[in-house]
């Protein structure tokens, strides 16, 4: 490993924590479109985290230091599941401390701190939140698992570049492992992310939300931090869908050239990507809160049979 | 010489326990002094079977016992291991229990201090025991001390009923064990286990044995259908003893297994693996589906023992078919991820269990639907409490993880198994691990957040006082642990390097010492984990922001109520119940439970809602058993009349009887 290795990791960092409040209001412009609204700036979410950090913190009467520390290691976990998702090279000095196994782990991670951090105030709708976010959790994660599973079974490998760098090698050709476990992806990240239809990042609606009830007390600063760990979430499951099943483009080789090059094609990829999931979002409804297991369960059983596929068929 | 040091820190135990008898009623001298002084024999002993686990095999015969029949006793690689478990859970155990006990519980404190001490030293000689013999006894001693201290509450009939429950499944368990040691001795006469070693069986007999040792060792591991006992006997004993039972004793039944497999019995068939597989998965399914649901700390603590001990024995199927298979390297890499998980349970669940004793003595209660906000009255056990729950979820960079790693990593394997069937198998069983995973994590969150977190459910709470210096003190000790074997896998995983080679002929040592900081089990191409590094990133970027903010931003805050969409009536009643929060897992898993509902009708005048959580194999299998003991009984009975005259005639018969079978 090298000076370059070492630069390319620190850029692939402070890209995913630029970029991502642009992918959300990239999304957010794309949505308005769809509906015929007139959109916010794109540069509208950076306003809104600049305005955030401004604001005075209010925190409530009781609350305990875990809830304290919670944005901060949400907002940690979250930039590190960035560093070690491959975006622009496969070659991330960072990338050998976590496999997809762990990948995986660090979003449990900080998904159990957000929901402790909820039930801390003790209120009707943090509790709410907590348990709901669990039980999306708990069905997402091993879908998730398993879609990397048919990745791994297919280079042979846990560790994220590795499986990057063997996808990307490969013929043009339509893997069925890989599609199965594409669907299952996009199914997965809608649900992780708090989209439509799991759940809508723009209600407040007592009844239907998740992820805005579990930060429902957060205030200022923390819920700043909150947010554009939010964005980074997203960036890091668009950035490893796309790695996973669009892999072209990326850089294997560590040459200013190549990461020069792979930087408009991952921005170019981001933005088609956002495109169609405002368009995925338009068209799809808010599901009841239990129909949610039936939908991820589709997602779960889709994983499975894509690494049944490649286990009986070998591709 | 390591094998002396520890027969003679046995027999420290045993000393330490006895003087609890002359001390019965002085508290403060038994848990002062007797308790603290197991707790560093327990240390000593982690560091003598430190010292012996890289050496050759040392033997010693006791001549104790029956004459003609004495106590062997062997210490290899295994032994030395699950020693270096017992040592290391029981110093923090112990310490914690130093502070515990209280006066005027049950069983005076001497009393229980020789119950505890010889428990604790009868469960070193069953790992030690080199025949038959000596293994029964000391089996039998475990589980006799360990049913006394069970009903140290004697008083109270619920614990009763829960200890005799467990008795009488430890004795069905031991009459399997006991057969399985008549099969393996091949009708030699001999019961030491270096004569069983020598046997070679028969597939069918070793099959007889490997199924009987499944069923003993099966019992008392808690697998299902056998696992009734636990989630009774568990929340009965004393904290500091369903720590010791769910700790290390579940873990002296691993043992049983592992050296009946794969050491009595040389190498597995391929169909055990299935078996242990899926007896394993259904059992940490099962296990953690009613941890979920459970309403009782401790309870839920005893069901996630189920399902760890399922997941460890899921690994232990998962090695037997490599070893099968003739996969040594695999086989090793499956092993490992086993006893990693037996010595990391061992911490996590010592600490979780002796932090419901904290608890239980601050609050006197176990109920989590009556606890909450803890954390701001008792911050020491809510912090490392928090520690052992994030370790008992799976999370990195904690020790949980490593082991729950370095399994999913070996099922990544399977699809290299030369037989079809198994390849198809490999994807349902790693998904279901996955869940199971996923499902820990939701259960801990209910654990932790309930009983920590929110505000207090009962006015009595804000009185709650933190632990005292020595159950902190036994506390930090496992959350040493916890953490120790989260951060550093490497060291651990090369010392096992000498544990699994003798048992499936090969190990990890020499690749995964390839590196300090990153644990690389096969190839770094392959797959990698680096702890240390990890935890760095998120500690990093954690102290960069706080930083940031507040060099380019402020850090000034206030307090105020909270605001919960602007209701202005908050109360502690409106958070979720620990009922609450299980109530979409007793949705979505409806068939595995036998619920009974008690719904308030519109019209009642005071509305009560009642739920209560069964298990179908209660009714479903227990019962008709009972039912059916108790039915065989009354036909017997029908043979007492109460009168002289038949029970002379009883005689007569039976001397009749006998004067025509022995013929001279």
């Amino acid at each position: 490993m090298n000076v370059l290795g070492y630069l390319s990791q620190i850029l692939e960092i402070l890209l995913a924590l630029l970029l991502a409040p642009l992918l959300t209001g990239w999304i957010n412009q794309w949505r308005a479109w769809l509906q015929n609204r007139s959109a916010p700036s794109l540069l509208q979410p950076y306003r809104k985290l600049h305005k955030l950090f401004h604001k005075e913190l209010v925190l409530a009467g009781h609350a305990s230091s875990l809830y304290r520390a919670t944005p901060y290691v949400v907002f940690g976990c979250m930039a590190l599941a960035c560093a070690i998702i491959p975006s622009l090279s496969t070659d991330l000095p960072l990338s050998p401390a976590a496999d997809a196994i762990a990948l995986v782990g660090l979003f449990a991670l900080a998904r159990v701190f957000i929901s402790l951090a909820a039930m801390d105030v003790g209120t009707a709708f943090g509790t709410l939140g907590a348990r709901r976010e669990m039980l999306i959790g708990f069905l997402a994660e091993p879908a998730l698992l398993m879609v990397l599973f048919s990745a791994s079974l297919l280079s042979r490998s846990t560790s994220l570049t590795t499986i990057v760098d063997t996808l990307a090698h490969r013929d043009l050709a339509i893997y069925p492992s890989l599609a199965f476990a594409g669907v299952a992806f996009t199914m997965v990240s809608l649900a992780e992310n708090a989209r439509i239809p799991v759940d809508n990042p723009a209600t407040h609606l007592e009844l239907t939300m998740i992820h805005e009830a579990l930060i429902l007390e957060y205030s200022g600063r923390h819920l700043a931090l909150l947010e554009w760990a939010a964005s980074l979430k997203l960036f890091a499951y668009s950035c490893a869908g796309l790695a996973l099943f669009f892999p072209w483009g990326i850089a294997d080789a560590l040459s200013p050239l190549a990461l020069l090059l792979a930087l408009p094609m991952l921005i170019l990829k981001l933005a088609l990507g956002g495109a169609l999931l405002a368009l995925l979002e338009g068209v799809s409804a808010k599901m009841r809160i239990f129909r949610v297991p039936e939908f991820l369960a589709t997602a779960f059983l889709l994983a499975v049979i894509g690494m049944l596929v490649n286990i009986l068929l070998g591709v | 010489m390591p094998l002396d040091w520890i027969l003679t820190l046995v027999l420290a135990w045993l000393l330490i326990g006895g003087t609890g008898v002359f001390a019965l009623r002085r508290l403060t001298l038994v848990a002062r002094l007797l308790f603290p002084a197991g707790g560093v024999v327990g240390l000593l002993l982690f560091a003598a079977a430190a010292v012996a686990l890289p050496e050759a095999p040392q033997t010693r015969i006791l001549p104790i016992g029956l004459p003609s029949l004495p106590f062997h006793f062997r210490l290899d690689s295994l032994a030395a291991f699950f020693l270096m478990v017992i040592g290391a859970a029981a110093a923090g155990v112990s310490a914690f229990a130093a502070g515990y006990f209280r006066r005027g519980e049950g069983t005076p404190p001497g009393l229980l201090c020789l119950e505890y001490h010889v428990f604790l030293g009868s469960m070193v000689l069953v790992v030690l025991a080199d025949d038959a013999y000596a293994f029964m006894v000391m089996w039998e001693t475990m589980a006799l001390a360990s049913f006394f201290l069970v009903i140290a509450n004697h008083r109270i009939p619920e614990i009763r009923r829960a200890g005799y429950l467990y008795l009488l499944l430890a004795h069905i368990g031991a009459i399997g064990i006991l057969l399985c040691f008549g099969v393996l001795q091949a009708n030699t006469g001999d019961y030491t286990f270096a004569n069983m070693r020598a046997q070679h069986l028969s597939p069918f007999w070793a099959s007889l044995a490997f199924l009987l040792a499944l069923f003993g060792f099966g019992a008392k591991a808690g697998l299902v259908p056998l696992h009734v006992w636990l989630p009774e006997a568990h929340p009965a004993a004393p904290s500091p003893v369903s720590a010791l039972m769910s700790g290390i004793m579940l873990k002296t039944a691993i043992y049983g297994l592992l050296r009946v497999t794969f050491d009595l019995l040389h190498t597995p068939l391929w169909w055990w693996g299935v078996l242990l597989l899926g007896l394993g998965l259904l059992s940490a399914l099962y296990g953690v589906v009613f941890a979920a649901v459970q309403v009782d700390m401790k309870r839920l603590l005893a069901y996630s023992s189920i399902e760890n001990i399922g997941l460890m024995v899921a690994g232990i199927g998962l090695t037997a078919l490599f070893s099968a298979y003739g996969m040594r390297p695999m086989a090793a890499l499956a092993l490992t991820a086993v006893l990693y998980h037996v010595v990391s349970h061992a911490f996590f669940k010592s600490l979780l269990f002796v932090a419901t004793g904290s608890v239980l003595h601050a609050t006197r209660e176990r109920s989590l639907g009556k606890l909450g906000g803890l954390i701001r009255f008792m911050p020491w056990v809510a912090w490392m409490t928090l520690i052992g729950a994030l370790t008992s979820a799976g999370l990195p960079p904690l020790g949980g993880f490593v082991s729950e790693w370095l399994l999913l990593q070996s099922f990544l394997f399977t699809p290299g198994l030369p037989n079809a069937f198994l390849n198809m198998l490999v994807p349902v069983v790693a998904a279901l691990i996955a869940l199971v995973a996923a499902l820990a994590g939701y259960t801990m969150v209910k654990f932790f957040g309930v009983i920590f977190l929110g505000q207090p459910r009962e006015e009595k709470l804000t009185q709650a006082h933190d632990a005292g210096y020595w159950e902190r003190l036994g506390m930090l000790w496992l959350v040493a642990g916890c953490v120790a074997l989260g951060l550093f896998p490497v060291p651990v995983i090369t010392l096992l390097d000498a544990v699994t080679r003798p048992l499936v002929g090969a190990g990890l040592g020499a690749v995964v010492s390839g590196s300090q900081w990153l644990l690389i089990p096969v190839s770094i191409e392959r797959a990698s984990y680096g702890p240390a590094l990890f935890l760095l990133g998120v500690a990093a970027s954690f102290a960069l922001a706080f930083l940031l903010v507040r060099v380019f931003y402020h850090g000034r805050l206030r307090r105020a109520p909270p605001w919960d969409c602007g209701y202005p009536w908050q109360n502690a009643r409106m958070q979720d119940t620990a009922e609450g929060f299980g109530q979409p897992i007793r949705e979505i898993f409806a068939p595995f439970f036998r619920i009974e509902r008690t719904l308030p009708t519109p019209f009642d005048r005071a509305p009560h809602y009642h739920v209560r959580v069964g298990d179908h194999l209660w009714h479903g299998l227990y019962l008709p058993v009972a039912r059916l003991v108790e039915r065989l009984a009354r036909l017997i009975g029908l043979l007492q009349r109460g009168r002289i005259a038949i029970y002379l005639l009883y005689s007569f018969v039976t001397l009749i009887a006998v004067l025509m079978v022995v013929k001279r």
